[in-house]
């Protein structure tokens, strides 16, 4: 469905953008009428991560005129394998201000601005109000719900996309022209039960895959070309290599947009998503240690039994000397319970200590209550123990 | 009655639900997935809703990576 364009045209273009954009500007139809929307167009993308670096690189070469920028974290080496607008030279930058360098040198005829905190109820709708079109490329479900319902509170299109793995989704949720991510996804998976890419890995190209349908999307929308992905769900499998087109209708009983709303402010995205189980936090308290508290129990010639509950993939990087893989889905599942010796203390960690925290829940309910899980996972180990292991 | 599942033919009772072919994948509604019938998206609210013969029954998962 063909749907009008969001942004009015600019007066002019100077001869340096006719130069730098003539091969926009001779494809019928787009022409200098899409250039002058584009140079008038203002675009907030959230996160300059995996879907944000092509993203943002895309929308700045195509002559955007005003892109923010809005990332709290800093450049790690882990994300070089697929954050392509960061370079080397950038570990240890705010992510905002290294992509904005990057974009500054791709077109430095367009207006950049960096917003360098994290996205949150207070700043989300002040921030959101200042850009006609938002691109999702958020990290977190959390988040993403905040995105989705503060651009339908404000009435703004929005491009999402996301990635897992070899597998890619993508479209644009409009809500006064079609659905929202509520209408297609109503509530986020349980805690745990979805792993984030720091958990379950992604294919670095896959962001370019992705990335570059919501540019294409964006350009669209802001200049009303073409028929944008109102509606519709691209799912791409990177391993077939195939993309399938699934339509998506608005519907009727949506918490935020439907004829009901029951959604009708912001809400609490950390307590909607879970981000730990209830069992997992009760679980947790009072039966948490520290790394150095497990190097501790180590020295000290204490009997235990370190259970690392990720995958084995995972376990290949770096574990914990001394300790035995067990997935956290065997334990939850209660087909690796046996294997928990009872007559031991039994610590539980995994990468940052929340699988870890979903497994004690379950080795606590089959009566091992002494168990406990450690603070912060491997990550916390090599940070406070053993700084020579590799951190992933 | 057959359906197609996420590209395998399933077996199902004659007034089988989308929400019936989706427990044979331990799917429940709404919590991160959505399920396509022959291409279109089926809101949570109306998965009470009969199969056909032959309808081809997709479960979308939600990734939240980025």
């Amino acid at each position: 469905m063909p749907l009008p364009p969001l942004v009015e045209p600019a007066e002019s273009l100077s001869v340096e953008e006719v130069r730098r954009y003539s091969r926009h500007l001779i494809i019928p139809d787009f022409a200098m009428a899409g250039q002058k929307r584009l140079k008038n167009a203002k675009v907030l993308c959230v996160g300059a991560g995996g879907l944000g670096s092509p993203a943002l690189l895309y929308l700045a070469a195509a002559g955007v005129g005003t892109l923010g920028i809005v990332d709290f974290d800093v450049v790690d080496e882990s994300n070089l394998q697929r954050q392509v607008i960061h370079g080397v030279s950038d570990v240890g930058r705010a992510k905002a201000q290294s992509a904005a360098n990057s974009v500054r040198e791709i077109n430095p005829l367009i207006q950049v601005n960096v917003h360098e905190f994290a996205l949150d109820n207070d700043n989300v709708l002040d921030l959101f109000a200042q850009y006609d079109l938002i691109v999702d490329g958020t990290d977190n479900f959390a988040t993403r719900y905040m995105v989705n319902d503060a651009c339908v509170l404000l009435n703004k299109p929005y491009v999402w996309g996301s990635i897992y793995r070899y597998d890619g989704q993508a479209s644009v949720f409009w809500s006064e022209h079609g659905p929202c991510y509520r209408c297609l996804y109503p509530e986020p998976p349980p805690p745990g039960m979805v792993p984030s890419c720091a958990e379950g890995g992604v294919l670095g190209v896959l962001c370019a895959s992705i990335g570059s349908v919501q540019v294409n999307e964006a350009i669209k929308v802001l200049t009303g070309t073409g028929d944008p992905l109102v509606g519709r769900l691209m799912v791409f499998d990177a391993l077939e290599m195939s993309w399938r087109d699934i339509k998506v209708r608005k519907d009727p009983n949506c918490a935020i947009c439907g004829e009901n709303p029951t959604v009708t402010e912001l809400i609490d995205y950390d307590d909607f998503c879970g981000v730990v189980s209830e069992e997992a936090s009760m679980a947790a308290a009072g039966h948490t240690i520290t790394a150095s508290e497990l190097k501790e129990w180590q020295d000290a010639g204490k009997d235990l039994a370190l259970i690392d509950v990720r995958e084995p993939a995972e376990y290949e990087i770096v574990k914990i000397p001394g300790s035995t893989l067990i997935p956290k889905g065997d334990i939850v599942s209660g087909e690796a319970l046996s294997q928990i010796p009872a007559d031991k203390q039994v610590v539980l960690y995994c990468k940052a200590g929340v699988r870890s925290a979903e497994a004690l829940a379950a080795v606590h309910a089959a009566g091992i209550t002494s168990a406990v899980h450690v603070q912060g996972g491997v990550l916390a180990w090599i940070n406070q123990i053993d700084p020579a292991l590799p951190s992933y | 009655m057959n359906v197609n599942l996420n590209g395998a033919t399933r077996s199902l009772m004659d007034d089988a639900t989308v929400a019936d072919a989706a427990a044979l994948l331990d799917v429940r509604p709404g919590r991160g997935v959505a399920v396509a019938v022959n291409g279109e998206v089926v809101p949570r609210g109306e998965w009470g809703r009969r199969l056909r013969e032959a309808d081809h029954v997709e479960i979308l998962r939600a990734s939240q990576g980025g």
